[in-house]
């Protein structure tokens, strides 16, 4: 039987323990989330195609399905073999609109121009927002980012790179229209930290 | 064909924590909102478990979307680890997902609670899940979800402020001593569950995640650590937790919460913690109540 090899790349690499793998990749995000800044082992349990990181497509086959839209940056779609691996291990929709995306995935942070042009949530329904998954190739050898805010005690800091521009003024436009806004979910080799809308930047510096 | 190939099949017929992967990721992303947005009930689509909705359907969810192999799970009812609905829930999940259970607070990563939060201080990385019946704190004001919804989204708490200090003005004080209502964060007022208000202040810049589950009405929130939780009140009428007069009669223990507990049908009564851990655990490092006398090894008697 003979197969393009892109496909063949796009039917493996998803997870061969979907129950275990899945509650060990989101409770690594869960922690992520409920004390931002702090930085948790994502376990290598998917192998996506280029430039899908493994621990970003683990992310995200624990947490897309039918119901869920995915958004992919531009890096992600060059080929197609990013957006077909989602689909046919998720089964949740691509979509082109980011403010129609439930999660959105973003390969090439510093590319990204602007976080408000994914869904916020009303004010009524907060959590109808875009959950948004930046690959960085860091989460501590970047520009220091001071955080303070629910889940801190005191304060936390991170340091990922790549990072989108102007991400201290953007980061503060999200903040400003809490609790709407978007959740970011940084994702690094091997790792994931978060910055929840519910925290505060307090200081970026080089 | 026969009774062990039955049992198999039926032993394999279980999800792992009971749940199918599909509604855990619902749930799971719906935890994620929840702690994004402290104190904001996010709904979720909830589903039938084998057991009644009184029983903490909702925790039972919450637990089963979050719990892992190694986890190692406490579950109290009126801080009892010993109730009917307590030792079902720990069957069910020792059942569906095998994992370790435990009485010890301390021991515990994840902790599913109606009515009490531990005496034990909670440490980083337990998890708390509560099981509420009514996660609505404006529902007795305002019995349209709609209207509620409009409410949280415009911050109008100025009802309950209302409702609250007619409560002062009837009783000379704040009667309400169950789910007494808090502010998360400054910004939300949530339900704290029907627990007393005298462990209110245990949810402030708690050291634990903090995860509320309400079955029946389909809602979700929660409290990430370190958040701060404020009791609503009054600078003329102050919050306060309850008081009692007496420490426990078994352990001596103070500033806990205390049960009533008839002893005979002559009026004979004692108090006694309601953390049954906690008053185990004061006991077997030698405290002694005023019941149990001085000499070591009474208890068992006492208690038999
Ligand atoms: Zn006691």
């Amino acid at each position: 039987m003979t197969m393009a090899p892109h496909s063949s790349t796009v039917y493996e690499g998803g997870f061969s323990d979907p129950v275990g793998a899945s509650q060990a990749v989101f409770r690594a995000l869960m922690n992520a989330i409920a004390r931002p800044g702090s930085i948790h082992a994502v376990p290598h349990v998917t192998t996506p195609p280029a430039p899908l990181m493994a621990s970003a497509s683990a992310l995200i086959a624990t947490l897309a399905d039918a119901d869920t839209p995915v958004w992919l940056d531009p890096a992600l779609t060059k080929t197609a073999a990013v957006r077909d691996w989602i689909v046919f291990h998720t089964g949740a929709p691509v979509t082109d609109q980011r403010s129609e995306a439930s999660f959105a995935l973003v390969a090439a942070p510093q590319n990204l121009s602007a976080l408000n042009g994914f869904a916020l949530g009303s004010q009524e329904f907060p959590d109808r927002s875009t959950s948004v998954i930046l690959q960085v190739s860091t989460l501590t050898g970047g520009t220091r980012l001071t955080l303070e805010g629910p889940g801190i005690k005191g304060q936390s800091s991170l340091a990922p790179d790549p990072m989108p521009q102007h991400f201290a003024a953007q980061w503060m436009a999200n903040r400003a229209v809490f609790p709407r806004g978007i959740d970011l979910i940084l994702a690094a080799p091997g790792s994931v930290a978060a910055m929840p809308r519910s925290t505060r930047l307090i200081r970026s510096e080089a | 064909m026969n009774a062990p190939d039955t049992q198999t099949q039926n032993l394999a017929s279980y999800n792992f924590a009971y749940l199918d992967e599909q509604t855990k990721r619902m749930i799971r992303r719906a935890i994620l909102k929840g702690i994004a947005i402290p104190g904001y009930q996010v709904p979720f689509a909830s589903r039938e478990m084998p057991m009644p909705y009184g029983w903490g359907t909702g925790g039972v969810q919450v637990t089963a979307a979050i719990i892992g192999r190694d986890d190692v799970l406490k579950v109290i009812d009126q801080g009892a680890d010993d109730t009917t609905n307590a030792v079902s829930i720990r069957a069910f999940f020792a059942k569906t997902a095998g994992v370790a259970t435990t009485t010890s607070t301390p021991d515990a990563s994840i902790i599913q609670t109606r009515h009490r939060i531990p005496e034990t201080p909670l440490h980083a990385g337990q998890v708390l899940v509560y099981q509420v019946p009514i996660p609505e704190p404006l529902r007795f004001l305002e019995p349209r979800e709609t209207e509620t919804r409009k409410m949280h989204a415009l911050e109008e708490y100025g009802l309950m402020h209302v409702k609250l200090y007619e409560d002062i003005a009837r009783n000379g004080r704040i009667a309400t001593t169950y789910a007494y209502p808090v502010k998360v964060e400054g910004r939300y007022v949530m339900d704290p569950s029907p627990t007393p208000k005298f462990d209110n202040p245990k949810m402030h810049q708690s050291e634990a995640l903090q995860l509320f589950g309400a079955g029946r009405e389909k809602r979700i929130y929660a409290i990430p650590p370190h958040t701060d939780v404020v009791s609503l009140d009054f600078e003329d009428h102050p919050f306060e937790i309850q008081h009692f007069d007496q420490p426990c009669a078994l352990c001596g223990g103070e500033q806990v919460y205390l049960d009533e507990v008839v002893l005979d049908d002559h009026g004979g009564r004692m108090f006694v913690c309601s953390d049954t851990h906690h008053c185990e655990s004061r006991r077997a490092d030698g405290h002694r109540g005023a019941l149990l006398g001085d000499e070591p090894g009474q208890d068992k008697e006492a208690m038999a």
